[in-house]
């Protein structure tokens, strides 16, 4: 609310201010804001308050954006339902029984409800889209390396990118303008030009060559999911389109290739929680003195088992972690151990090739991929939680565009009978957001599926500037 | 090849692995100092701390170090490097990894030559099997303070760059590995990449050693050893000593061989003299290696390889095969030396090449220079006697001006005073004395003393020599040689006259 008031005042005094001045944004709660709580929706963070922004809050400031609140999401963005938080779910504002999706649930939750215009979200295998879809509104994963990762607190370093959500396309535009670019402090930020995305997202593309990949629409895509899907690509067709049929042959080990990269580096990532030097510490005993008393009572053999500083640290990742992270920690640690590492990690690392060998051939063929974003419209609160796989499989469309480091988007073309909103996504070469964006707004101008609104949704306040 | 006095013929096997703090400004993947001694902890930022969020950036200073050190140690520089994560949990390893190179180091397959035929330990080429670059991590500290249980933790030098360089198991004694370590030690310090302190750490020398003993079954191993906490080169050299002797025994008493228990690590007891067995948990560690995701590969730009190499300049071997070639000194005269630094080698050069003769600028450096530097506590470029003005006393010396005898007082006024030696000679009144001059206090001096003309006569020229002191209180510019040859001239005359 100061941010506010800051700009407020400069406005009266006829100072200049930022592009997006004084309009609200939501930060997904695993990207670091200075002297504010940044928990990654973990018990281990609980407490932890960053004393740096990321550049992306930096430059959302720049542009004199208010930060009006941090958005609930998946344990470490390590989820697709936003159930795995350790601070409560969130719910979908379309039906409050349903999830909003994950791991940027918060985000696309509070855009959908009209409390802010704009959010960020983060996307490691889908989380930015999938929710935006699950949720009725847009969503867009840029290129890896489009948005600098500084400060975003890291799940998979190879797969994370930082991308905006909001109702419509145009807004993404306006949002990606401000936070893309090249940063000196992320090596793997590119040093390309940033675009005027929100001068060029109105522009109509003048020929638009779609390719429909088979696999996008095999076993397990919910029929309703699909109709809403082909009805948007005769939308595409009446709008001059030419469609072609292509293939992604590898794209059906997407999903394995994924849960085994993003686990193997999540569990290198996540090592650093230990407890020492901030984050959650177990108050359980963890003096030599009372461990070796504990031993004793329970008739352990004291100088068979760990040190007082690996009982510490085990203490306090059991207790600061949730199931799921510990899940993928686990995961991880045994792809990666002796023995183990050319049979998954390397062996996945050659699939993750192959799979952007695929997109290469694609797109020299077509502009842009049609298709899904989820298999099905959003699932009740609880259905998956037990079922990590079936969890996982919401990821099918999403993750191949994390391994080949490609720009998607997820746009609403669509409800269900039960009223739930049903995605679109469109992908695109590295580095071609502006011409996404474009395509994507095209749609937009012709249908209305984006401006519905959910019965939950406040009145007024996040309404479009 | 040694033989011990009971047993078989035995040869001591050893490799090094050394870790050299890189000489720069700031950290590898951050810009905090690597400033030695700050109060701990103050010289950290988010990347050092590894709080979540913050990123490496390579610091291609460190880079550059690197690699001029691996063109000097004759690598083989792959055209693409790149960055692991070595995973392991202590408090000092705020990531939970160190990020270090795995297997494409930035460097790999080079060697160094040690020794000569008139040094100490023969000339050889020792193997490097590869040198690359990691981040240190912090410093543990375990009850320093007095009555208190706690450990502390440092991060000041956690990120500090180092080099790692992993010699080939080349070296066949510990007087090799000595030799080995003062002339890496030696190169690294022309290339002005490290100061190689191994008080505050800048040096870090582990050793893997083994024996191979000739026995009636064939070459036996013994297992091989890795020995830690050796902080002098004298302490590598007594610790692979004792661990040869105390493997040798150990197979007598027990006949392992390596293979048959797991790689043991010692740690070098100095004050015991002895190596001890480290808890044998913290080696059976798997690192987990993977590429880095957060750190681009690097490209090795052909044309910044090769000016690395062009502004290397004249490493110690080739310097001090070139003084004994050009210079008429002796290997061990010039490895003295250049081992003092290319500041005192290049000092040398000068007063060798502007005097005319090496031999008395070898000496004067070696003798006088090095000892008042050392007095000074100043280094080579500030020494207040510029090398061409000890050229300039040389000469005088050596066209008889200026008397032997009275050269150390021009030197230690130079020192003092500064100024030319001409300005030196003059203030303490030093000048040749004229012929006729000298023949009167020579005349003087025999008159007072008819003794010696007596002993001379009779054969003993030596009894002149107690004319030297008496002439020098009466005139200190007396030149002890004209004063003998203008005593006997006269005594000559005086016996011919007679």
């Amino acid at each position: 609310m100061q941010d506010a008031e800051t700009v407020d005042h400069r406005r009266e005094l006829g100072m200049p201010v930022g592009r997006l001045a004084g309009l609200p944004i939501a930060v997904k709660d695993i990207i670091c804001t200075r002297g504010q709580p940044t928990t990654c929706g973990s018990r281990m963070l609980e407490d932890f308050i960053p004393p740096y922004h990321a550049t992306v809050i930096e430059k959302v400031h720049a542009a004199d954006m208010v930060l009006l609140g941090k958005t609930n999401l998946d344990e470490f963005a390590m989820g697709s339902s936003t159930e795995n938080s350790a601070f409560g779910s969130t719910r979908n504002p379309w039906d409050v029984d349903r999830v909003p999706g994950g791991s940027s649930g918060g985000s696309a939750a509070a855009v959908a409800a009209r409390m802010v215009p704009w959010a960020l979200g983060t996307d490691t295998g889908g989380s930015i889209r999938q929710p935006a879809s699950f949720c009725g509104i847009a969503g867009l994963k840029p290129t890896y390396g489009r948005v600098s990762r500084y400060g975003l607190v890291a799940f998979a370093s190879s797969l994370d990118q930082i991308g905006p959500l909001a109702r419509t396309v145009d807004d993404l535009a306006l949002l990606l303008e401000v936070i893309a670019g090249h940063d000196p402090k992320d090596s793997t930020s590119a040093p390309i030009d940033v675009p005027q995305y929100a001068a060029a997202v109105s522009r109509p593309l003048p020929s638009l060559r779609l390719g429909i990949a088979r696999e996008h629409f095999g076993e397990g895509l919910h029929t309703e999911v699909s109709a809403a899907v082909r009805a948007a690509i005769d939308v595409y067709r009446d709008l001059g389109a030419e469609i072609v049929d292509v293939e992604l042959p590898h794209s059906r080990f997407g999903i394995a290739t994924y849960y085994i990269i993003a686990p193997c580096e999540a569990s290198s990532n996540l090592a650093r929680y230990d407890g020492v030097h901030y984050g959650y510490r177990s108050r359980r005993s963890s003096s030599a003195r009372e461990v070796r008393q504990e031993l004793l009572s329970a008739g352990d053999d004291p100088a068979a088992v760990d040190s007082a500083l690996v009982r510490m640290y085990r203490h306090s990742r059991s207790e600061g972690f949730g199931p799921e992270v510990k899940r993928r920690i686990m995961l991880g640690t045994y792809a990666l151990s002796a023995g183990y590492y050319d049979a998954y990690y390397a062996k996945a690392l050659k699939v993750r090739r192959r799979i952007r060998d695929d997109f290469d051939s694609v797109f020299r063929e077509v502009d842009f991929l049609l298709g899904p974003v989820t298999p099905t419209p959003a699932f009740r609160l609880g259905e998956r939680i037990d079922d990590p796989l079936a969890m996982y499989l919401e990821d099918l469309y999403t993750v191949t565009a994390n391994l080949a480091g490609i720009p998607a988007v997820s746009i609403p073309c669509g409800f269900s009978q039960d009223g739930l909103p049903i995605g679109l996504q469109l992908q695109a070469r590295p580095f071609d957001e502006q011409r996404l964006l474009q395509a994507a707004a095209m749609y937009q101008r012709v249908t209305d599926w984006h401006l519905r609104k959910p019965a939950y949704a406040s009145t007024g306040s996040g309404d479009s500037p | 090849m040694m033989n011990a006095p009971n047993g078989p013929a035995s040869t001591t096997v050893i490799g090094l692995e050394v870790h050299v703090q890189l000489a720069t400004q700031t950290k590898l993947f951050c810009r905090c100092s690597t400033q030695f001694g700050a109060p701990s902890n103050t010289q950290t930022c988010p990347v050092c701390l590894g709080l979540p969020g913050a990123l490496p950036v390579m610091n291609r200073q460190a880079y550059l170090l690197a690699l001029r050190t691996a063109v000097a140690l004759n690598c083989h520089i792959p055209p693409l490097t790149k960055w692991d994560r070595k995973q392991y949990f202590y408090p000092d390893l705020p990531k939970g990894y160190q990020i270090s190179q795995y297997d494409l180091p930035m460097s790999e397959r080079g060697h160094l030559a040690i020794g000569d035929d008139e040094g100490p330990v023969a000339p050889k080429e020792i193997r490097i099997i590869r040198a690359h670059l990691e981040e240190d991590a912090g410093k543990s500290m375990h009850d320093e303070a007095a009555g208190r249980h706690d450990s502390r933790v440092d991060l000041n030098r956690a990120g500090t760059p180092l080099l790692e360089i992993v010699s080939a198991p080349d070296l066949r004694s510990p007087a090799e590995a000595k030799a080995f370590l003062n002339e890496l030690k030696l190169l690294l310090q022309y290339l002005e990449v490290s100061d190689c302190n191994m008080q505050e750490g800048s040096l870090r020398v582990d050793a893997n050693i083994n024996l191979h003993l000739e026995t009636s079954q064939g070459v036996v191993a013994t297992p091989i050893v890795e020995v830690k906490n050796m902080n002098s080169f004298r302490a590598v050299e007594r610790a692979l000593a004792f661990e040869a002797d105390r493997q040798f025994q150990a197979w007598q008493e027990t006949g392992q061989q390596q293979g048959d228990v797991p790689k043991q690590t010692r740690s070098w007891d100095d004050q015991g003299s002895v190596t001890r067995a480290m808890r044998s948990k913290e080696e059976s560690s798997d690192y987990r290696y993977f590429p880095d995701p957060d750190l681009v590969p690097v490209t090795h730009d052909p044309a910044v390889i090769e000016q690395v190499r062009r502004e290397i300049g004249e490493l110690p071997a080739d310097l001090r095969r070139r003084i004994c070639r050009d210079y008429d000194v002796s290997y061990n005269d010039a490895d003295v030396l250049v081992s003092q630094g290319r500041g005192i080698a290049e000092y040398f050069l000068v007063v060798a090449e502007a005097s005319g003769d090496a031999r008395q600028a070898s000496n004067w450096v070696q003798r006088d220079v090095l000892r008042t530097i050392k007095e000074l506590k100043c280094p080579i470029d500030e020494f207040p006697i510029t090398a061409k003005e000890l050229a300039a006393l040389l000469v005088n010396v050596k066209q008889g001006k200026l008397d032997r005898s009275r050269a150390p007082d021009v030197f230690a006024h130079l020192v003092q005073q500064g100024g030319t030696v001409a300005d030196a000679m003059g203030a303490l009144g030093i000048e040749r004395i004229d012929d006729s001059l000298l023949d009167d206090l020579c005349r003087a001096l025999l008159a007072a003393n008819p003794k010696i003309i007596a002993d001379v006569q009779a054969g003993n020229t030596k009894a002149l020599g107690a004319l030297i002191g008496q002439a020098k209180k009466l005139n200190p510019n007396v030149d002890p040689n004209r004063l003998r040859e203008r005593c006997l001239a006269l005594i000559a005359a005086r016996t011919s006259s007679s």
